[in-house]
């Protein structure tokens, strides 16, 4: 008899080029069109060919925040990803494999798990496909309906004609069939769907869409892991978007080529990782000197340096926040959802444009990488805020940088007749006059300077109020930002069912929310001092090694956080890691500060030697 | 050039700006020969981009009327492309110094010329930083001494003309700030020019090192019988060290980056914002 369950997941593991892709991202969005809600996140490595891959996609019924823990069912294309994940296989489960390729020695199958070797060469005749035997084979053992699959397979063989579209479905119904006849029904299966055709996309994609919708026109980039994706959705689409993409020779040029299509009046977004950050730092003063509204996206990968360029951190909050010499007023955004990642997008045009200076709009690997199902997008109702702009002269001489009560001066755009100026970025007066040489005009230095930072007063008003998410009362708050937000919503979900389902004395019940601010610069302060007051313990969970936001935190509001998790392995947080944490601190309640960390667990030997690994030759890509 | 209008004076350029050069500086005779070509070409100040460096150069912006942009050490060209993708109707000239341009900026030439956008780009070399106070430049001459090189420059010049000839720029001259009327004839050809325009522009720093005496004596007209369309005979010329030659080593017509981009700078322009509903189908 098999079990139904509310979600199941299924990893997809091989080389980086056996087609993970294909197979995995297809069975992903085959299950969002089933009406699934689904989370895709590909744990790779800096290779093109070879290396080891696994796409961890996990199928629910209701809403699913994270990757998950642990997976029922392996597709395993290569020997490394039975030697990896075949003992965290549960009973009820199943491995499906390829039996031309390698074999599967008794000893690695947990007690109740199916092992189902495919002959695929027998079957279809052809290695290439083997992934798409193997998810037949799947969908036999899951029950499923594999209609949107199969439309998947005639949509991306569509141009390759119609006798490759029917290998490929042959190829599918041989692997099916074969599962029917020698495999038993999965013992782990996924109750029905609400049938809801739901929409499927990557956090970098619903970044770009959300420019795109704020009118971003001008887009410029250097490739980087892990924000290429944009630049290539940004070129994809380009011509239907009405927008340039320009690939420039390094960051440098990226930034200043935005700011140089937004002083003309466009508006202008570039997107990079950390060390391309690093590189477009002085110009992000240059904005704010300038004050030409822009917007950077930094898609955080671990670092330092290089570092591990397909793997994710939260590292770069500190980057962020010291970037460029000198005070000048910038905003930090950093979106914890898809649905934030593409409407603090449009909010990041916005207070560009109305307070003239730089946004920076920070993601990581693992929000912008995963592809997820999302719904609730307003594509209709977009918010277009361009500021104050001058179309025409008055009469009166026009001077650029007015002091105003709100710092913000109108702005002219280069066309216009009557308001030429220059944006200089030397200090300079009202009028755009240069004022660096002037040594013996401080007086109109500090105002300038005071014009520039009275902004962040009005910013901050606009910015989100930070809350609690959760039961007021919580025992234990759990503090987080950007993907790892997601974890903790789910670590929360869990120990208050668990919480709640102990109910008459368990050791661990105990209430837990969530505090993960959106708005990262300007700080609210004093609203979140206010806040964090009244938790009664707090746990920040960061995938940093030194915990940015807390020190940001204990920064702005003068309170330190008690307990720290922490993780830097390259993976994001599994809910199992923050929960067990949690569970601890709620049973010892330690009086003490406490910093922990976590590693995930990827199977392999402790004496592990890439040079030995398979795919060590892999070209490499960064 | 776009956007013409009525008869223009060379001083309706200036600015309320007094230039803070050094007197005898050659970057005055610089101003005044831009000031003449704009006047020539009649370019209105509204539709005028003077991107500049920083460097004493670099402070051309502030006495040009324009909607000038005093950026940041070494990123003229890659602020200019930007500004002529968002708005080609505009024409933009960049200026700066040979530190600015050559030095840290230097990486952005290569990239620029291929692109050939349509811009001037007018480097004021004096073969020195000015502005920090005469430390050797990409152009000094072996043997200059200054504050950073005490016992003399050990590493060669590079050569402008050949490297811009080199990297396939579309249009290359040089000129002198102390012949002011040929210069603004040069910097007119130049700003005519469509696509990548490159002027080396020999401009004295009187204060860190004055040359007024050893440049004229070296200089000589470019060659009647030059054939400015061949690019061999310009690389010739701009490797030849017996003279220092002013006036136009090479131009070519080449289709510019703007032209390659036309269709999506149209979409880019036209005010139909994109359909939404359409590009969000590819997320089904
Ligand atoms: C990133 C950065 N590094 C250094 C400087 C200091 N700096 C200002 S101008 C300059 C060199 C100027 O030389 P050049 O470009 O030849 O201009 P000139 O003053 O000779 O016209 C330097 C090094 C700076 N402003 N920014
Ligand atoms: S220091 Fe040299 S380059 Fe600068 S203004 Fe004086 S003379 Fe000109
Ligand atoms: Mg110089």
């Amino acid at each position: 008899m098999s079990q139904t369950r509310a979600e199941l997941s299924v990893w997809v593991g091989g080389a980086a080029g056996d087609g993970i892709a294909a197979s995995g991202e297809s069975f992903a969005k085959a299950c969002a069109r089933s009406g699934y809600h689904v989370f895709a996140y590909n744990s790779y490595q800096s290779a093109i060919r070879g290396g080891h891959v696994c796409m961890h996609i996990r199928v629910g019924r209701q809403k699913v925040w994270t990757h998950g823990d642990g997976l029922q069912y392996l597709v395993a294309l290569n020997a490394d990803s039975v030697e990896r994940y075949a003992a965290r296989v549960p009973p009820g489960g199943a491995i499906l494999y390829n039996r031309d390729k390698f074999d599967v020695k008794p000893e690695r199958i947990p007690q109740g798990v199916q092992a189902i070797g495919l002959p695929v060469m027998e079957l279809v005749g052809n290695q290439l496909m083997q992934n798409i035997a193997l998810m037949g084979a799947l969908y036999e053992l899951l029950g499923l309906d594999a209609g949107a699959f199969k439309g998947l397979i005639r949509e991306r063989f569509a141009k390759k004609g119609e006798g490759i579209v029917a290998t490929n479905l042959s190829a599918f119904d041989k692997g099916a069939a074969f599962a029917r006849a020698h495999a038993q029904p999965g013992g782990i299966r996924i109750g029905a769907s609400d049938g809801k055709h739901r929409l499927v996309a990557s956090g970098n994609a619903l970044i770009a869409f959300g420019a795109v919708a704020a009118g971003c026109r001008f887009y410029a980039a250097y490739p980087m892991t892990p924000a290429s994706s944009i630049l290539h959705w940004m070129a994809k689409n380009a011509v239907k978007t009405g927008t340039l993409v320009k690939q420039a020779e390094d960051e440098i040029a990226v930034l200043n080529m935005a700011i140089g299509a937004s002083h003309a009046g466009v508006r202008a977004m570039c997107a990079t990782s950390g060390g391309g950050f690093a590189l477009m730092s002085e110009a992000v003063g240059e904005a704010a000197m300038t004050e030409t509204p822009v917007v950077v996206v930094e898609v955080q990968r671990a670092g330092p340096s290089t570092g591990v360029p397909t793997k994710t951190e939260q590292a770069d909050l500190f980057q962020l926040l010291g970037a460029s010499q000198g005070d000048f007023p910038k905003i930090i955004l950093a979106p914890r959802t898809f649905n934030e990642c593409y409407s603090m997008t449009i909010q990041a045009f916005n207070l560009a444009d109305k307070y003239q200076c730089p946004v920076l709009l920070s993601s990581d690997l693992y929000l912008s990488e995963r592809n997820e199902t999302f719904e609730g997008l307003d594509i209709t109702n977009i918010p277009i805020e361009r500021g104050e702009i001058v179309t025409e002269a008055n009469g009166e001489p026009y001077r650029r940088f007015l002091d105003t009560k709100t710092g913000v001066s109108p702005r002219a755009l280069p066309g216009t007749p009557g308001t030429v100026y220059v944006a200089a970025t030397d200090e300079h007066d009202p009028d755009g006059v240069v004022i660096s040489d002037v040594f013996t005009n401080p007086s109109m230095r500090a105002k300038m300077m005071e014009k520039r930072m009275r902004k962040l007063d009005h910013i901050l008003k606009e910015l989100p109020e930070p809350e609690l998410e959760g039961p007021k009362d919580a025992d234990l708050t759990l503090i987080g930002w950007g993907s790892t937000y997601a974890v903790l919503v789910e670590a929360m979900q869990a120990l208050n069912q668990e919480g709640l389902s102990a109910k008459g004395g368990s050791a661990s019940g105990g209430k837990v929310n969530v505090f993960a601010p959106r708005a990262l610069w300007p700080f609210k302060g004093e609203a979140t001092r206010r806040l964090l007051e009244r938790c009664t313990m707090t746990l920040a969970v960061e995938a940093n090694y030194i915990g940015q936001l807390a020190k940001l935190i204990r920064m702005e509001t003068g309170l330190a956080i008690q307990h720290h998790l922490h993780k830097y392995d390259g993976e994001p947080f599994e809910p199992a890691q923050v929960i067990a944490h949690a569970r601890k601190l709620l049973k010892t309640k330690p009086k003490e500060s406490t910093v922990a960390s976590v590693v995930s667990d990827e199977g392999l030997p402790p004496d592990f030697s890439p040079i030995a690994a398979p795919g060590s030759e892999a070209v490499r890509v960064h | 050039m776009s956007a013409q209008a009525a008869e223009i004076s060379p001083q309706e350029y200036k600015t309320d700006e007094h230039p803070i050069w050094c007197p005898g500086c050659g970057d005055f005779g610089v101003l005044a020969s831009l000031y003449q070509s704009l006047a020539a070409l009649k370019i209105h100040s509204k539709d005028l981009v003077v991107v500049s460096g920083i460097g004493c150069s670099g402070r051309t912006p502030g006495f040009v009327k324009s909607y000038g942009f005093h950026v940041v050490h070494g990123r003229v060209l890659p602020v200019s492309l930007g500004v002529k993708l968002a708005n080609p109707k505009l024409t933009v000239i960049g200026v700066g110094g040979d530190g600015d341009g050559f030095a840290i900026g230097g990486g952005h030439i290569a990239h620029a010329v291929r692109r050939n956008f349509d811009v001037a780009y007018l480097v004021m070399d004096n073969a020195t930083y000015g502005l920090t106070k005469g430390q050797y430049s990409p152009t000094a001459p072996k043997g200059f001494m200054a504050g950073s090189t005490p016992y003399g420059n050990i590493e060669k010049p590079i050569n402008p003309l050949a490297m811009l000839i080199g990297y396939g720029a579309t249009f290359v001259a040089r000129g002198y700030s102390g012949k002011p009327r040929e210069l603004a004839d040069l910097i007119t050809r130049a700003i005519e020019h469509k696509g990548f325009a490159f002027m080396d522009i020999i401009s004295p720093c009187i204060t860190f090192y004055n040359t007024y005496k050893v440049i004229p004596p070296q200089l000589a007209e470019v060659p009647k019988d030059h054939d400015a369309t061949s690019r061999t005979r310009a690389f010739e010329l701009a490797l030849r060290e017996d003279k220092v030659y002013l006036g136009v080593f090479y131009q070519t017509q080449e289709p510019t980056f703007e032209e390659g981009v036309a269709q999506v700078i149209k979409a880019a322009q036209a005010s139909a914002p994109p359909r939404l509903d359409e590009i969000f189908a590819e997320f089904a």
